[in-house]
C-alpha cells in the first residue's frame, strides 16, 4: 500500500513536472504571431505618415490616459516642490546675484529684440492689411514627459481641444519657444519640444535678419542645445546673437518668438555652410507652466491671456 | 481567478505607465526613467504561464506606444516588450526563482527591450541617434530597472502567484 502510494506520488509528480515543462516553454507560434503583429503596426504607422490609421487609436488612448496623467501630476506636484524648501540662505543669496546678472543681460537682449520685432512688424504691416497679429495665450501645465528610452522629446500638457488648443499651434513659456502641438485630445495635448531631433523651426538671427533652420540636437543638456544652419552660406552668425522664429501666422510656428542665443559658430568646409549652436532660453528639464498661442478671441474653457496682457 | 488576474495585470500596467510619465521625469537622469511597464511584464513572466505573459507584454508595449506623450512609430515598444517577455518566461525555472535570478532576469529583459527599441529606431531612422547616446540610454535604463526591482517585483509576483494557484503550489 505504502509502496503503491509512493509510486502514485512519484507518478503524479512526474506528470506534474511534465505539465510544468510544457507550460513553462513559451509557445513559439504565439511569439511569432505577436512579433508579426508589432511589425504590421510599425509598417502601418510608417507608411501612413501624417494620416496614419493608428491616429484614432492614439487619440482614444490619449482620451483615457490624459485625465489620469493630469490627476497624478497634480497630486505629485506638492512633493516635487519639496527640495526647493531646503535651500539655505547662502544658496538664495547666490541665486539673487545670479538672477540680477541674468536680468541685466536679458534687459539688453529684450531691447535688441524689441528693435528687431519693430522692424519685423513694419514689414508685416506693409504686406498684410491692418490685421490683428497679436495672439492670445492659453495657460497650461506640463503633466507628463516622454522618456529618453522612447527617443522622442515630447510632453503632455493639460489643455486640449476644449480649451481651444489645436494641432500645429505654437507653445511658449516666459523664457521663449517651447515647441508645437502635435495632436490634441479633449483635455490634453501632446507637444513636440524644439530639442527633438525631428523638430525643425525656421529661425532668424536678430542682428542680421538672416534666416535659417533650427533643428533639435536630441539632448536635454542646455549647452548642447540646438543647431542653426543659415540659408545664405556667405553670412556668418555672430556669437551671443539672439535667434527668433520667422514662421508665418498660419504655419506651425508664430513669428518673432525668441528661441535662444548663439554660443558657438562652426564653418564646415565640406558642406560650405555655417553651423551655429543655439543655447535655448527655455530650460527643458524643468518645464512647468507653458502657454499655447491661439488666435485672439478664440473660445476656451479657461481664462485666456490676451495679447495686451489682460485676462479674459 | 482568471478575471481577477487579468484585472490585476491591466491595473498594474496602467498605474506603471502613468507613474512612469508623470512622477519619474522629476527624478530622471538626463531624461532616462525606469521602465515600470517592463517590470510588470517581467513579474508576470516569472509567475504566470507564458502565453499570458507574452500577450501582456504586447499589450503593455502597445499602450506605451499609443499613450501620450509618445510620438514614435507605434508598435516598436510592443515588439521590444513581447521579445523581453518571451526571454523572461524562458529563463524561469520550475521552482520559485531566487532573488538573484529575479534581478538577473530584470537586467537582461531591460537590456534586450531597450536595445530592441533603439535598434528598431536605427532601422526606421526615427530619429537618427548616435551609437554612444544609445549605449548610454540602454545602460542607464538597466541600472534604473534593477534599482527599482526590490520595490516592484516581490509584491507583484506574490499577487500574481496568489491568483494562479496551480503555479503557487509547485
Amino acid at each position: 500500500m505504502g509502496a503503491f502510494g509512493g509510486h502514485d506520488g512519484r507518478e503524479r509528480r512526474w506528470t506534474g513536472l511534465d505539465k510544468l515543462e510544457s507550460r513553462n516553454r513559451p509557445p513559439r507560434s504565439l511569439l511569432v504571431a505577436l512579433v508579426l503583429a508589432s511589425v504590421t503596426l510599425i509598417t502601418l504607422d510608417v507608411s501612413g505618415g501624417g494620416s496614419s490609421p493608428l491616429e484614432p487609436a492614439r487619440r482614444a488612448v490619449g482620451e483615457a490616459f490624459g485625465p489620469a496623467e493630469a490627476g497624478v501630476a497634480a497630486a505629485v506636484r506638492p512633493f516635487t516642490a519639496v527640495p526647493a524648501w531646503f535651500r539655505s540662505k547662502g544658496d538664495l543669496a547666490d541665486q539673487v546675484r545670479d538672477l540680477e546678472a541674468s536680468n541685466a543681460e536679458l534687459k539688453g537682449q529684450v531691447e535688441l529684440a524689441g528693435f528687431d520685432r519693430n522692424r519685423l512688424e513694419q514689414y508685416d504691416g506693409l504686406t498684410t492689411a491692418a490685421e490683428d497679429l497679436g495672439s492670445a495665450l492659453v495657460p497650461a501645465r506640463v503633466v507628463a514627459m516622454g522618456s529618453r528610452q522612447s527617443q522622442s522629446f515630447t510632453v503632455t500638457i493639460d489643455a486640449g481641444s476644449e480649451s481651444g488648443v489645436g494641432p500645429d499651434m505654437t507653445v511658449v513659456n516666459n523664457d521663449g519657444l517651447v515647441g508645437r502641438v502635435l495632436r490634441v485630445t479633449r483635455s490634453t495635448a501632446t507637444v513636440l519640444l524644439v530639442i527633438d531631433p525631428d523638430s525643425t523651426v525656421g529661425g532668424r538671427v536678430g542682428s542680421s535678419m538672416e534666416i535659417g533652420f533650427v533643428t533639435g540636437s536630441g539632448s536635454l543638456d542646455q549647452k548642447s542645445g540646438l543647431d542653426l544652419r543659415l540659408v545664405d552660406d556667405a553670412s556668418v552668425p555672430a556669437r551671443d546673437d539672439t535667434v527668433v522664429t520667422w514662421g508665418s501666422s498660419t504655419g506651425p510656428y508664430a513669428p518673432g518668438v525668441p528661441i535662444g542665443t548663439i554660443t558657438e559658430v562652426y564653418s564646415s568646409l565640406r558642406e560650405a555652410s555655417q553651423r551655429a549652436v543655439v543655447k535655448p532660453f527655455v530650460d527643458f528639464s524643468a518645464l512647468d507652466v507653458v502657454g499655447v498661442m491661439v488666435p485672439s478671441g478664440s473660445r476656451s474653457d479657461r481664462a485666456v491671456i490676451e495679447a495686451d496682457g489682460s485676462l479674459r | 481567478m482568471k478575471g481577477l488576474r487579468l484585472l490585476l495585470a491591466v491595473t498594474a500596467v496602467v498605474v506603471a505607465l502613468v507613474v512612469q510619465v508623470t512622477l519619474f521625469p522629476h527624478v530622471a537622469w538626463h531624461g532616462i526613467v525606469p521602465n515600470l511597464c517592463l517590470l510588470v511584464v517581467v513579474a508576470a513572466a516569472l509567475t504566470v504561464e507564458a502565453p499570458f505573459a507574452l500577450v501582456l507584454g504586447f499589450a503593455a508595449g502597445l499602450t506605451l506606444d499609443l499613450a501620450p506623450p509618445a510620438d514614435h512609430v507605434a508598435g516598436r515598444w510592443a515588439l521590444a516588450m513581447t521579445i523581453a517577455a518571451f526571454l523572461a518566461a524562458r529563463v524561469r525555472q520550475d521552482q520559485k526563482p531566487t532573488a538573484l535570478a529575479v534581478v538577473g532576469t530584470v537586467a537582461a529583459a531591460s537590456f534586450v527591450a531597450t536595445s530592441v527599441f533603439a535598434l528598431s529606431g536605427v532601422l526606421l531612422q526615427d530619429p537618427d541617434m548616435s551609437v554612444a547616446g544609445l549605449l548610454e540610454v540602454v545602460l542607464v535604463a538597466v541600472v534604473w530597472d534593477v534599482l527599482l526591482t526590490p520595490f516592484v517585483l516581490p509584491p507583484l509576483m506574490k499577487l500574481f502567484a496568489r491568483l494562479s494557484p496551480q503555479w503557487a503550489a509547485s
